[in-house]
């Protein structure tokens, strides 16, 4: 493909999406009348959509559109994640943007009849705000999106990720295109250092120190690695970008590749995300087909190509070194740095490693220069990040946000706050490798410094929201144990330490600690980080130490007082019957596997013996008049 | 456990059509393996396919890829071991998942893994008698927006309350 033809096929591009695009654009490129006269159904099928049956949803729509005989006006499109993951699954109708939330089989037929042949809205499908019940017609006037700045996510959830032409008509590839024909390795290394981009992997490395590191490094084989491991146990954003617009990905790296001299690119996706991998093969054929992958890429002399590999289940793997073994098919233990992986890497050859997030922000710097991307985020971070908003919270799914919003805002006005009147207890960031933030700090600007200086991390990207039920105690004890299983074995600190660790935290949950437990813990937590050899050792102890550090009161209740204030830790509660609720039904006696449950001779209510209970929960869970109290 | 495994073996060994089968299974095996160049840098990506195509590693298939790729078996088990995707005992017909990740624990997966224990009488990472389910654990399948989930085979199911369960997954015959 050269030039010219590369803008022909743009052009084209451009027509056959213009419709979707009509309700965006100040000046459509179509005529209104085929505005007002057709339209196209997107169906999310990301993550959370196809297991709400997007999958079948879409089939449904393609039947009745037919059936209708609306095919010549109406078209289904399958689109990838666009963020409301809760609401799946989910459609909008372009050009009048409106959005569809929880369509089950039953609804198709209704918005096919309704909105498509006689152009009316089906007003019980829309969004409702959780107070006041105001009903929203476009996605961009819900609360969850309004505040959202999309760079990364431009075109998920609005393009079909299995089409070249869409990504195209989005400018796709034209920032490869641009780089190719107009500008130096160089210059396209320089728009990344000034655009300040930071990695987004967890660090938040200096793309363009890395970038200049591999550019500088001697040799003529060099490798371009992406990182698509997602290993934090609670974040999903790489994969909707991976499943929702994977040319993205590929140009990224392809501009990688020029600024450094690398002609070899490597994926390394994990195992759990199938369609992910199926997605990036495709875009990966597709690229070739169109001569955008291989030699002489628009006739010049860049020649690049990329490979697929994919993980096995460790999260170790994330780990730049041990990444590299698992790529060449061996146990993924870490190795010491230096040397760095810009000096020797795969094969032993210049290597650099970005997360999947950082390149997907690298064509539209190169494509609209480092000034365009500086207005967004802050001094030090510039841009915006993906948030995976989980746990706790009304609104979760996907979010991309300026850097340097507050976590008020993210959790309040975006997430709609937390559900079943509970109350917001601590936002978790970072994963195993983060800490908590409690609510004192729920003014702080979301940027990789900041939370550092809280005792967390950015990480990824994942936000869990815990709320008042749960026990931060067990929080810590959690990502321990996630640790434990984790660890490589490779050097004791970290494979002996955390074990010890886990096995404090659970004798605090137990209410067996020493009086001293927390100090021992933090000295161990020293030993563990400082004397580890990789990230998953050296950061382990962060869960624990930021837990202690803002709920110190939480932990000495368990260790001093023998009490859960959260009530979450069984050992330390006591399960009692209240008799003004029992109805007599004896449920939990029979579920009570020790059988310390029983009847009032003189009345139907039960009640129970403390003393040999094994405090299971079990009668807190079967009973349906909510007579069970735990304490 | 062992029986179930016996009773697989058997069946593989019954039979000209079964060894028919299995030579065309391998056969696939191969154009992976060639597709690879035989490099045994690609191990895992062969280790994957055969555990696709074969349900688990059987010895006689590590030790098939042992040769072809010319690595110590005792290095391929290794590798194996390493890694929680890999495994060298048959699964159940189903393979239920409960997800384990952070968002599905705030909103009470261990609990719901303690019901599906109790339901099926096997802890995680066994096979229930029958040989029909087996039960594990993964660290977030991506899915938190829609937490606490369970994967039945290849289908997510979100927001999965305990007293669903059951159900759920009595429809896995
Ligand atoms: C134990 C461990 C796990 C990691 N997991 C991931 C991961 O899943 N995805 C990722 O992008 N980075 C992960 N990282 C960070 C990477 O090692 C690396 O720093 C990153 O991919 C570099 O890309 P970036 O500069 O674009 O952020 C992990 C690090 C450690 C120590
Ligand atoms: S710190 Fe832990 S995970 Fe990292 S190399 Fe050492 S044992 Fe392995
Ligand atoms: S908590 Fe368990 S052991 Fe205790 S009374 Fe209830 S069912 Fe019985
Ligand atoms: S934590 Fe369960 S899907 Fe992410």
């Amino acid at each position: 493909m050269n030039a010219q033809e590369f803008q022909t096929w743009r052009t084209e591009a451009a027509q056959k999406l213009a419709l979707r695009l009509a309700g965006r654009e100040q000046a459509p490129l179509i005529d209104a009348d085929v505005i007002q006269h057709t339209r196209e159904v997107l169906v999310c099928l990301g993550g959370s959509c196809i297991s709400c049956g997007g999958a079948h949803i879409a089939d449904c729509f393609r039947d009745r559109i037919s059936a209708h005989g609306l095919h010549a006006n109406v078209r289904m499109v399958q689109v990838g994640c666009i963020g409301c993951c809760d609401l799946g699954v989910v459609v909008q109708i372009m050009p009048d943007e409106v959005l569809y939330r929880r369509v089950t089989e039953a609804d198709v037929d209704r918005i096919v009849t309704t909105h498509l042949q006689d152009g009316d809205i089906v007003e019980d499908l829309l969004h409702q705000s959780e107070v006041g019940g105001h009903r929203y017609q476009r996605a961009a006037d819900m609360p969850f999106f309004k505040h959202q700045v999309k760079i990364v996510l431009e075109n998920s959830g609005i393009i079909d990720p299995e089409n070249i032409d869409e990504y195209v008509a989005r400018q796709g590839y034209d920032a490869l295109a641009t780089a190719l024909l107009t500008k130096s390795p160089n210059d396209v290394l320089a728009d990344i250092k000034a655009s300040g981009l930071r990695g987004r992997g967890g660090g938040g490395f200096p793309a363009g120190l890395k970038w200049a590191m591999l550019a500088d490094a001697p040799g003529n084989s060099k490798h371009v690695i992406c990182n698509a491991d997602e290993g934090d146990p609670g974040a999903f954003m790489d994969r909707a970008v991976l499943e929702g617009d994977p040319h993205r990905v590929l140009e990224g790296m392809m501009l990688a590749g020029y600024a450094t001299g690398a002609a070899h690119g490597v994926i390394y996706v994990r195992a759990e995300y199938p369609l992910a991998i199926q997605r990036l093969q495709l875009a990966i054929d597709q690229a070739h087909a169109r001569g955008l992958l291989g030699d002489q890429i628009f006739a010049t002399e860049f020649c690049f190509d990329i490979e697929i590999r994919v993980g096995a289940g460790a999260f170790v793997c994330g780990e730049e070194t041990a990444l590299i073994a698992s790529i060449e098919g061996k146990r993924g233990h870490p190795v010491p740095r230096p040397p760095y992986p810009t000096q020797s890497g795969l094969y032993r050859e210049p290597s650099m490693i970005n997360n999947v997030e950082t390149f997907a922000n690298v064509p539209p710097i190169v494509r609209n220069g480092s000034d365009w991307y500086r207005q967004y985020g802050t001094e030090k971070s510039p841009g915006t990040k993906v948030f995976a908003l989980a746990g706790a919270i009304n609104n979760s799914g996907l979010v991309e946000l300026p850097m340097g919003t507050t976590l008020r805002q993210v959790v309040f006005d975006i997430g709609g706050g937390v559900p079943n009147g509970h109350a917001f207890k601590a936002a978790q960031t970072g994963g195993p490798s983060g800490g908590c933030i409690p609510a004192a700090h729920l003014d702080v600007p979301l940027e990789f410094d900041t939370l550092q200086e809280l005792g967390s991390i950015m990480g990824s990207g994942g936000l869990i929201v815990l709320d008042d039920s749960s026990c931060m105690v067990d929080v810590a004890r959690f990502f321990m144990e996630f640790c434990v299983e984790e660890s490589c074995g490779k050097c004791p600190p970290c494979r002996v330490g955390t074990v010890q660790m886990l096995h404090m935290l659970k004798k605090i949950c137990d209410g067996e600690a020493a009086p001293d437990q927390m100090e021992r813990l933090e000295g161990l937590a020293d030993v563990v980080s400082s004397a580890s050899l990789c990230g998953l050792g050296i950061t382990a102890p962060n869960p624990v130490l930021s837990t202690m550090r803002h709920f110190r009161e939480e932990y000495l209740a368990h260790i001093r007082d023998h009490r859960c204030p959260a009530g979450v830790c069984p050992k330390l509660l006591t399960f009692t019957i209240l008799e003004d609720r029992c109805t007599g039904c004896s449920l939990c006696a029979r579920n009570c596997p020790v059988e310390v449950i029983h009847k009032f001779d003189d009345r139907k209510q039960y009640w129970i013996d403390t003393e040999p209970c094994i405090h299971c929960g079990n009668c807190f869970e079967v009973c349906r008049f909510e007579a069970v109290h735990k304490e | 456990m062992k029986k179930y495994q016996q009773m697989i073996e058997s069946v593989s060994r019954s039979g000209a059509t079964a060894a028919a089968s299995e030579h065309s299974i391998f056969e696939e095996l191969n154009v992976t393996i060639d597709h690879f160049d035989r490099s045994p840098l690609a191990l895992i990506q062969i280790l994957h396919r055969a555990q696709e195509l074969f349900g688990y590693l059987r010895d006689d298939v590590v030790q098939y890829i042992s040769r072809e790729l010319r690595i110590p078996v005792s290095k391929v088990h290794g590798v194996i071991g390493f890694y929680g995707f890999f495994s060298r005992i048959p699964r159940g017909k189903h393979t239920i998942t409960v997800c384990t990740g952070t968002a599905c624990y705030v909103r009470g997966a261990v609990r719901l893994l303690r019901g599906i224990e109790k339901q099926l009488e096997i802890e995680s990472g066994d096979t229930t008698t029958d040989g029909r389910y087996s039960l594990r654990c993964a660290r977030c399948v991506g899915a938190c927006g829609i937490a606490p989930v369970l994967v039945i085979d290849d289908d997510v199911h979100g927001d999965v309350a305990s007293k669903r369960v059951k159900n759920l997954i009595r429809q896995y015959k």
